[in-house]
C-alpha cells in the first residue's frame, strides 16, 4: 500500500510537471498577422563575410521598409544548420520562418513532410526570372525554395606549380589531366589533394566519373527510380579505380579533412603544397581563409573536368549545385516578401560583387568580378545540363552509404560493384 | 520507521474482530485516522523531495530510452510523423552491414586492449610513484595533465602532430629515423593502435590516480611486517599490494570498459572513424548513420545500449560483487 500511495504521489506529480512544461513549450502564435509587431527569424549558412555581412544588412533594409516587422537572422555553419538544427527545428513544431534549404532529394524530403510552403504562386514572377536553377529546388512541379548561389564543380589548380611543371593550358581530356598530372610528380609536386577525410569530397570524384560514363538519359531516370542497374555505375568505379592507380593524390588523403587547417585539402593547395583540388564553386573563399594573410592566392585558377572518353556520358554535362532558400509552411505571409527580397535583382547583384559564389538570378551575371566565378559561370553557361551532386540528388540517406563506398575504393578495399551494392541496399531500406 | 512498525499490529488488530465492542473500535480508529494524516504527511514529503528528480530523470532518462526503443521499429527519416513500422529490419541490417560489425569488433578491441596494457601500466606507475622519490609530486602532476586537456584539444593536437606534415614525422626525420615516417591516422593498418595510443596516453593518468588512491588504503604496517619477515620488495607488492589493491583495480577496470564501449570524441575528432573504417566504432557509426536515418539509428543506440548494459551488469555480477551493493549484487554472498 505504500509502494502504491509513492507510486501515485509521484505520478501525478510527474504529469503536473509534464503537462505544465509541454504548455510552456508549445510554440506561440507568433503568425497572427502582418504589419505590427511581426518577427521573422531566417536560418543561413554564412558564418563569416562577406555573405555574413551582406545578409545583415538585407535584414536591416528589410526592416527599414517595413515597418513592424523585426528580422532575426543568424548564420550557421552548413552540415549543423542542415543536418541538426533544421531537423530538430522542424519536428519540434518551432522552426525558423525562411531558412536555407538543400536542392534535390533534400528539398523532397522536407516538402513531402509538409514543413515547407508552396512557392509556385506567390513567387511566380520571380521563378520566371531566375529560370532553369530553381529546378533542383522544384518537387513534383510546385517550387519549395528558391536558389540564390548555383554553380559547377571543377578543378581549382595553382597556375605557379602548373608553370614550374611545363604545363601551358589546362587539360581538357582525362588523358591529359594524367599526363599533368605525371609532369607535376616529375618535379616533386603532388598532383591533387583530396578531403577524403570527411568522405564527400572522395565521393564527387565518383560521380563526375558517373556523369562521364552515364548517359543523360540513365542520370535523369535512374536518380527519381533509384534504379542502378546500368552497368554505366559500374563503369564509373572502374574508371575512378584506373585513375587511382596513377595515385595523383596526397599523402595520407584517407584521413584529410576537406576545409580545416593547413593540413585540410583546402589548405594544401592554399599553401602550395599540391597542384590540384576537384572541389565545388564555393572553394576560393574556403582558400582565402587558410592563407597566412587570409586572401586569395593570385596563383588560384579554375578549369573544368576533362572529358573522359569512351563512356556514354555527354562531354557537356557538368556537376553542380547551389544554396537556396525557402519559407516555412507556418511562416506569415511577410516572410515570402523577405524571400523575394533576399531573391531580387538587386540584392542578387550584390551577392555576385562580393565574390561569395555565382549568383542564381541571370540579372546578376555582370556583376560577378572573381575571374575564377567567371570561369566558373561560363562552364555553367556552356553545360547541356546540370547534374546535382549525387548525394544531394539522392537524398539524406544517401550520402553516408554512397560515400563511404566510395572512399573504400580510395582506400583499396572495396570495389566498384561495392559501391552499387551500397547504393541498392539503401534504396532497398527506404 | 518505529512508528510504523508499532502501528502495524494495530491495523490488522483493528478491524478483524466484526464483533468486538463498539468502546473497542473507537480508540482504533482514532490511532487509524492519526496514522493515515502521519503517512500522508509522510508521502506528501518524499513526493515533494523526492518528485522533481524523479520528474527529470523520466523526462530525460527513461522517456528518451523507450522512444528510441520504439524509434527502432520505425522507417523514419526524422521529418513528419512515424508511420512505417518496419519490424526489426533495422536491427538486421546493423548486424549484416560489415562496417557496423567492423565498429564493434573495434570497440572490443580497445575494450581488451585497455585492460591488459594500459592496467599493467598504470599499476606499474602507480607502484613506482607511491614510493620516496626526488620530485615526486610534480611527476603526478605531470602525468594527470593529458586527463585534464579537453578532448577536443587533445585529439585536435594529436591530429595536427600526426599529419603526414605533422610534427611526428619532422621529429623522426630529425633525428635519423625517415623511414619510419607514416600518414600515421591515415594508414588503415595502424589506425586503430595509433588511435588506442592516444587513448592511452589521454586516459593513464586518471587509471594511475585511481591506483594511487587505493595504494593509499594499503596500510603500511602490512609492509613492514613483511619486510620484517623477510620478504622482499616484489613479494611485498605481489602478496599484500595488488591484493590489498584489486578493488581499485576492479573499479578502473569496470569504467575503462564501459568507457571504451561508448568511445566517441577522440575518434570523432581525430579521424571520423576513419580511414576506410579502421578506427570505426558504434557510437561513432551512429552518428554518421543515423543522419537522416532517425530509425536507423535508434536501433543502433539500443544495440549499443544493450551491450554495454549487459557488459556492466555481468561485470558486476560476478567481479565486482565483493566490491558493491549494487542492484544486482544483493544477496550474493
Amino acid at each position: 500500500m505504500n509502494k502504491r500511495a509513492a507510486t501515485r504521489w509521484a505520478a501525478i506529480a510527474a504529469i503536473s510537471v509534464t503537462v505544465g512544461g509541454l504548455a510552456a513549450c508549445a510554440p506561440a502564435d507568433d503568425n497572427a498577422g502582418e504589419g505590427e509587431g511581426v518577427t521573422i527569424r531566417w536560418w543561413h549558412n554564412a558564418t563569416s563575410d562577406p555573405l555574413q555581412g551582406l545578409w545583415a544588412d538585407v535584414a536591416a533594409e528589410f526592416e527599414a521598409a517595413n515597418p513592424g516587422v523585426t528580422v532575426e537572422v543568424t548564420g550557421y555553419q552548413n552540415e549543423d544548420l542542415q543536418r541538426t538544427l533544421i531537423p530538430n527545428a522542424l519536428q519540434s513544431g518551432d522552426a525558423p520562418d525562411i531558412f536555407q534549404v538543400w536542392p534535390g532529394g533534400e528539398v523532397r524530403a522536407q516538402a513531402e513532410a509538409g514543413y515547407l510552403r508552396d512557392l509556385t504562386d506567390d513567387a511566380a514572377d520571380l521563378i520566371a526570372e531566375i529560370g532553369g536553377a530553381v529546378k533542383p529546388w522544384e518537387v513534383d512541379g510546385r517550387q519549395y525554395a528558391l536558389p540564390f548561389s548555383f554553380g559547377i564543380t571543377g578543378i581549382w589548380y595553382n597556375a605557379d606549380l602548373f608553370a614550374q611543371a611545363g604545363i601551358d593550358s589546362p587539360p581538357e581530356t582525362l588523358d591529359e589531366l594524367v599526363d599533368a598530372a605525371a609532369a607535376l610528380k616529375a618535379e616533386g609536386i603532388t598532383p591533387f589533394s583530396v578531403g577524403a577525410g570527411d568522405l564527400w569530397p572522395a565521393g564527387h570524384w565518383w560521380y563526375q566519373f558517373a556523369l562521364n560514363a552515364c548517359s543523360v538519359e540513365t542520370l535523369q531516370t535512374a536518380i527519381p527510380e533509384r534504379n542502378f542497374d546500368d552497368p554505366c555505375w559500374i563503369e564509373a568505379g572502374e574508371n575512378l579505380q584506373e585513375f587511382l592507380e596513377t595515385e595523383p593524390f596526397n599523402e595520407g588523403f584517407l584521413a584529410t579533412p576537406a576545409q580545416t587547417g593547413a593540413d585540410s585539402s583546402a589548405g594544401l593547395l592554399a599553401n602550395g603544397n599540391v597542384a590540384m583540388e576537384f572541389m565545388g564553386p564555393w572553394n576560393s573563399g574556403v582558400i582565402g581563409s587558410l592563407t597566412p594573410d587570409t586572401t586569395v592566392p593570385e596563383f588560384l585558377s579554375w578549369f573544368p573536368f576533362p572529358s573522359v572518353p569512351g563512356g556514354e556520358g555527354d562531354p557537356t554535362v557538368t556537376m553542380g549545385g547551389g544554396d537556396g532558400f525557402g519559407v516555412s509552411a507556418d511562416a506569415p505571409d511577410i516572410a515570402v516578401e523577405l524571400l523575394k527580397y533576399i531573391h531580387s535583382a538587386e540584392v542578387q547583384q550584390r551577392f555576385a560583387a562580393t565574390g561569395a559564389g555565382i549568383a542564381a538570378h541571370p540579372a546578376a551575371a555582370d556583376s560577378l568580378e572573381d575571374e575564377n566565378l567567371q570561369q566558373i559561370a561560363a562552364g555553367l553557361a556552356g553545360s547541356s545540363f546540370v547534374q546535382l551532386w549525387l548525394d544531394s540528388a539522392l537524398g539524406p540517406e544517401f550520402g553516408n552509404p554512397l560515400n563511404q563506398a566510395i572512399v573504400n575504393i580510395f582506400g583499396g578495399v572495396g570495389t566498384p560493384e561495392d559501391v552499387v551494392t551500397a547504393l541498392k541496399d539503401t534504396a532497398a531500406a527506404l | 520507521m518505529t512508528d510504523q512498525l508499532t502501528a502495524g499490529p494495530a491495523v490488522s488488530a483493528g478491524p478483524a474482530p466484526a464483533s468486538a465492542p463498539p468502546s473497542a473500535s473507537t480508540p482504533s480508529r482514532a490511532a487509524r485516522d492519526g496514522r493515515r494524516a502521519r503517512d500522508g504527511r509522510k508521502w506528501l514529503e518524499i513526493a515533494l523531495f523526492a518528485g522533481p528528480a524523479l520528474i527529470v530523470f523520466i523526462t530525460f532518462v527513461i522517456l528518451p530510452v523507450v522512444l528510441a526503443g520504439v524509434y527502432s521499429f520505425y522507417n523514419w527519416n526524422g521529418l513528419g510523423p512515424l508511420e512505417r513500422f518496419v519490424g526489426i529490419d533495422n536491427y538486421v541490417r546493423a548486424f549484416t552491414d560489415p562496417l557496423f560489425l567492423g565498429a564493434i569488433g573495434n570497440n572490443v578491441t580497445i575494450v581488451i586492449a585497455s585492460v591488459l596494457i594500459q592496467g599493467p601500466i598504470a599499476i606499474a606507475i602507480a607502484l613506482l610513484l607511491n614510493r620516496k622519490l626526488p620530485g615526486r609530486s610534480f611527476i603526478r602532476a605531470l602525468i594527470f595533465v593529458p586527463y585534464v586537456l579537453a578532448e577536443v584539444i587533445a585529439g585536435l593536437s594529436w591530429k595536427l602532430l600526426l599529419s603526414p606534415r605533422g610534427g611526428v614525422n619532422a621529429l623522426l626525420e630529425a633525428i635519423g629515423l625517415g623511414e619510419l615516417t607514416q600518414p600515421w591516422l591515415a594508414n588503415p593498418d595502424i589506425a586503430l593502435w595509433v588511435m588506442f595510443g592516444i587513448l592511452s596516453w589521454k586516459y593513464l593518468g586518471f587509471a594511475i590516480l585511481l591506483m594511487l588512491a587505493g595504494l593509499q588504503g594499503v596500510p603500511e604496517e602490512l609492509h613492514e611486517a613483511a619486510a620484517i619477515d623477510g620478504a622482499n620488495w616484489w613479494q611485498i607488492q605481489t602478496r599484500i599490494t595488488l591484493p590489498l589493491l584489486a578493488p581499485t583495480i576492479r573499479i578502473w577496470i569496470f569504467l575503462s570498459m564501459i568507457g571504451s564501449l561508448q568511445l566517441f570524441d577522440m575518434v570523432w575528432v581525430t579521424t571520423k572513424g576513419g580511414p576506410v573504417g579502421a578506427t570505426n566504432t558504434m557510437a561513432v557509426y551512429l552518428i554518421q548513420y543515423g543522419q537522416g536515418q532517425y530509425g536507423y539509428g535508434s536501433a543502433i543506440a539500443v544495440i549499443l545500449f544493450v551491450i554495454s548494459l549487459v557488459v556492466a551488469l555481468l561485470y558486476q555480477r560476478f567481479a565486482m560483487r565483493r566490491d558493491l551493493a549494487g542492484a544486482v549484487t544483493s544477496g550474493v554472498r
